[in-house]
């Protein structure tokens, strides 16, 4: 019997109305009355511990209570002055680790006031029905700034220098902007092209031009930038994710969880999308869960995310690892990748890891003793690396491969600011993204207004 | 609960428990009245009959308005229903079915007619031919029939209330319950002329003139027919802080003291029925409640209240009768040398800083919010007035007390503690107790 004869990868696995209902919203947006029976449950607390831990500090006492008084608009309002990105914010923000988790009705009962799924509440509620953008541009300073990167952070900072009255020309690599809004965020957390629809949204503003397929190093430089524009801010994010440095690595059926995701946001038909019988994770992290949900959604039948530490130390949070589990992957801890077994196409069939444990040091240690997973694909979610070269070059300091900047957004250089994931600072999540990149618009507007 | 004995007798009207239904909409007729009788009640009160003719009529727009609290809880309820638009002999021909089918439950009859005596002579011996076991004349209904003359027209009148008062006492032998409107500034006034008129009973409250919101569409009161409103009168457990106000100036009032009172306005569970009765009150009336949640809430109340009753020890409703009483008094007396702080129950405390922010805000500055650059509450006793206001807002059961200072110095005042008695009228601040004193 030979290993090919098993491996099972295969397109089309559901019938299409599973694929409708698979990727359907996550959590149904809330009714009218539920989000008043919601709201109503808010204490309004005094220096709010939610609002402390939101990293865009939204007034989340202010805007429940406006949504309990019937001004969901007003409510909308208050969220978006303090993030422009309210809206995906509240589809995809870890709220069991953020506002929610330090909630008092959390502290109280067990049950915190849902904040995520009210913020959502409101900011449907106003982009589906507003008529003109509830900002104004103040008046034209005529300073230009270059943004690098349409994702969260770059989206951000464009908005708010927008609303400063600078103008703004983002250059983005991909053929659509909104960067993992678009093309890395589950599909089921942001259903419906709510990323597009959030850009359109943000660019009412008025002021900000985006170049699609125009990469920063391919082709524009920074020098070409810095002699253009009157700052400049970098929101890049991060490159690929990281190899196992196994051999096999880019093997068929090695695959890159990022850029599988990419592919199956951008899939106008899900069916199209081949996924394995059998599926192995690696990684610990959203991306992990993220993939292995997908992959079960698409279809596999048997998914497994190993992770090399405890569960404790995963980046997912016990509610993600939960969401996992319910969606029936199975989770297994304390598991390093040791070799990627191949057919003779040199296809990937399965996976050997070895038990590690802590060693006396804290280290990481294998135990020896292995356990041998049969795998149709293999799914890489280990962390994605930094692309920085062009930047080390361009005499821009680094930090552990990733930008160093000051709180405020600074980098070494004194032309450009930068923020998101591509910086060394904070988690690497939207709403903080978004923090960043209204941060460094203050910044830059401040030292423009000099 | 063997030795709780719930039966109450009101001014010779028995009924096997203190739960009546006012005179409204639950009690208009014998379908919701055998509905209330089979689900518990010990009586009521029948919905207010006017005289022989053409009955009232209602709007056929909406009749109700109302205050909501968290997820819509009814707190306060506005009508401007009228008395009962049918017919009286219909009226009169069921009240003595019903009496007749539950003999054991109180059945009392409201009348409202014009404030004529044939009107009265006319109506009362018809009441009487039913079997019912008392009538309540209905001087407090404050919108529509007020405008004819009748209801708070004449409750606001006290020579009206006693004139009144005296024919039902001529034309009828019946027990008279006088019910009062609380819209009039010192209820001890109605209350008076009812005696004098020779009421066997009060009970209060009636409604209190309401307008519950305005249509901001409209620009009218709500509730809004055809574009225009006009004041209701509010009920429910809004009320009843008010409700316990009156009943306790005619309780203690030397005037009326001892006249049972029939207790009403936003009794909703046994406990508010326990307080009513504490002041006084022979019986508690229920309208409101009953038409949030439906006739089965009265056995939350009578096993509520004789199950508090066994606790206590007592065994019938005398026993803890009116033991509130003379514990109301005036401001003037209250002990100021009776000392309390607050206490945070850190054990129990969510930190959701309410009890900060009210006290700094609006009173006195006298809890932290921040301890060692830690979210911390705690009071400061050096501060603190002991005004309850963060004890209010707590959204926490017993998370914040008052507790007594029974020993040392007020470090607040650096008066040492006294345990003696003073109150205002002889404290030095008071001008009066100066004049007096020299
Ligand atoms: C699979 C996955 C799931 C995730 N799920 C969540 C989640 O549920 N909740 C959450 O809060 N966070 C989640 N995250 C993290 C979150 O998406 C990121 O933290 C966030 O998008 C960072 O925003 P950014 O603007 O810094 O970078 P990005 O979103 O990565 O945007 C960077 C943009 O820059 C462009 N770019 C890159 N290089 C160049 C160049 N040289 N020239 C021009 N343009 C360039 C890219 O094409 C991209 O559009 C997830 C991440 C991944 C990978
Ligand atoms: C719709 C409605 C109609 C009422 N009609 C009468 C009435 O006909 N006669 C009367 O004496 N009181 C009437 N009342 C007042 C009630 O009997 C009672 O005094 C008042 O509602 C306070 O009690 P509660 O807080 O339990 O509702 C009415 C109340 C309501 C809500
Ligand atoms: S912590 Fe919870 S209860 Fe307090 S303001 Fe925030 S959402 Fe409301
Ligand atoms: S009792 Fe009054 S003064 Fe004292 S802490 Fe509470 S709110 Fe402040
Ligand atoms: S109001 Fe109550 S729960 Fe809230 S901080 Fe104060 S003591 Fe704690």
């Amino acid at each position: 019997m030979t290993t090919e004869s098993v491996r099972d990868v295969a397109a089309g696995r559901l019938q299409s109305a599973d694929y409708l209902a698979n990727f359907a919203d996550l959590h149904a947006p809330m009714t009218p009355h539920e989000a008043i029976v919601e709201a109503d449950r808010c204490y309004f607390c005094y220096d709010a511990p939610c609002m402390n831990a939101c990293p865009t500090t939204i007034d989340i006492p202010l805007f429940i209570r406006e949504i309990a008084a019937g001004n969901a608009d007003g409510a909308a309002k208050t969220i978006l002055s303090q993030n422009i990105m309210g809206g995906m914010c509240a589809r995809v923000c870890p709220t069991e680790t953020l506002c929610e988790e330090v909630c008092v009705r959390e502290t109280a009962e067990g049950k915190p006031v849902r904040i995520g799924e009210l913020q959502r509440y409101a900011t449907d509620h106003l982009m589906e029905r507003h008529t003109a953008h509830p900002f104004k541009r103040a008046a034209q300073t005529g300073k230009r700034v270059a943004v690098v990167g349409a994702g969260p952070a770059g989206m951000a900072c464009a908005h708010r220098l927008a609303r400063f009255g600078h103008d703004v020309t983002i250059f983005e690599a991909r053929p659509k902007a909104g960067g993992l809004n678009e093309y890395g965020i589950a599909a089921y957390k942001t259903p419906g092209d709510f990323a597009q629809r959030e850009l359109d949204f943000i660019l009412e503003i008025g002021g900000i031009t985006v170049k699609n397929e125009t990469a920063l190093g391919r082709d524009v430089t920074l020098e070409a930038l810095s002699d253009e524009f009157d700052a400049i801010f970098l929101g890049m994010g991060l490159g690929g994710v990281n190899d196992l440095g196994l051999e096999g690595d880019d093997a068929e059926g090695c695959i890159d969880a990022v850029k599988y995701i990419a592919d199956l946001r951008q899939a106008k038909d899900k069916a199209a999308l081949s996924i394995g019988r059998r599926v192995v994770v690696i990684g610990g992290g959203m991306t992990a869960v993220d993939i292995a949900i997908q992959s079960r959604l698409l279809g596999a039948e048997d998914v497994t995310i190993c992770y090399r530490r405890g569960r404790e130390a995963m980046n997912a949070s016990e509610y993600e690892q939960e969401l996992a589990q319910t969606n029936g992957v199975t989770i297994r801890p304390h598991l390093m990748p040791k070799l990627l077994e191949r057919g003779a196409d040199g296809a990937i069939t399965g996976i050997v890891l070895e038990y590690g444990e802590a060693g006396p040091d804290g280290k990481l240690v294998g135990t020896g003793e292995t356990l041998a997973l049969p795998a149709d694909q293999v799914f890489k979610a280990i962390g994605q690396s930094p692309v920085t070269e062009t930047l080390s070059n361009a005499g821009i300091e680094l930090e552990a491969h990733r930008i160093k900047v000051s709180d405020e957004g600074r980098t070494s250089h004194p032309k450009i600011w930068a923020g998101g994931d591509c910086v060394r600072r904070d988690d690497d999540l939207t709403v903080v993204a978004v923090d960043h990149g209204q941060r460094a618009a203050q910044s830059i507007h401040a030292a423009l207004s000099r | 609960m063997g030795m709780v004995d719930l039966s109450s007798d009101f001014c010779g009207i028995k009924s096997p428990n203190p739960f009546w239904l006012a005179s409204a909409p639950p009690t208009d007729k014998a379908y919701n009245v055998e509905r209330a009788f089979e689900a518990g009640w010990g009586g009521v009160v029948w919905k207010t009959l006017g005289s022989e003719g053409p009955p009232v009529v209602n709007v056929n727009g909406p009749r109700y308005g109302a205050i909501h609290g968290a997820d819509r809880r009814l707190l306060g309820l506005n009508n401007i229903e009228l008395i009962t638009d049918r017919d009286l002999e219909t009226n009169l021909r069921e009240i003595a079915e019903v009496k007749k089918r539950w003999p054991d439950r109180a059945i009392v009859v409201s009348i409202m007619v014009p404030c004529e005596e044939e009107a009265w002579k006319a109506i009362l011996p018809r009441v009487e031919e039913t079997g019912a076991d008392g009538i309540e004349l209905n001087f407090g209904c404050p919108h529509g029939m007020s405008e004819r003359g009748m209801g708070s027209a004449v409750g606001q009148v006290p020579e009206y209330i006693e004139m009144v008062t005296r024919w039902c006492k001529t034309y009828s032998s019946q027990p008279v319950i006088v019910k009062l409107t609380p819209n009039i500034t010192d209820i001890r006034k109605p209350a008076r002329a009812a005696k004098a008129g020779g009421a066997d009973a009060v009970s209060l409250i009636n409604t209190i003139n309401s307008i519950t919101s305005v249509n901001l569409d409209f620009f009218a009161p709500e509730p809004t027919i055809d574009g225009k409103g006009s004041h209701g009168g509010y009920c429910g457990p809004a009320v009843k802080p008010i409700a316990l106000s009156m009943v306790s100036e005619i309780a203690r009032d030397p005037d009326t003291r001892g006249l049972p009172i029939s207790g009403i306005g936003g009794v909703t569970t046994w406990r508010d029925a326990a307080e009513f009765i504490a002041l006084g009150c022979g019986s508690v009336q229920v309208c409101t409640a009953a038409m949030t949640y439906g006739f089965k809430i009265v056995q939350e109340m009578t096993a509520g209240l004789a199950e508090w009753m066994e606790t206590k020890g007592y065994e019938t409703l005398d026993n803890f009768m009116g033991l509130a009483v003379p514990n109301v008094t005036d401001w003037q007396y209250l002990n100021l040398n009776y000392v309390t702080k607050a206490h945070i129950d850190q054990d129990l405390c969510i930190k959701c800083g309410r009890c900060h922010i009210a006290c700094e805000d609006t009173s006195h500055q006298a809890i932290t919010s921040m301890v060692d650059g830690v979210r911390h509450f705690e009071v400061m006793n050096e501060e603190c007035v002991g005004c309850n206001l963060c004890v209010e807002v707590c959204p926490v059961t017993d998370c914040i007390t008052m507790e007594e200072m029974v020993e040392g110095t007020d470090p607040r005042t650096g008066k040492p503690i006294r345990h003696d008695y003073a109150n205002w009228t002889t404290h030095p601040n008071n001008p009066a107790a100066m004049e007096a004193a020299e």
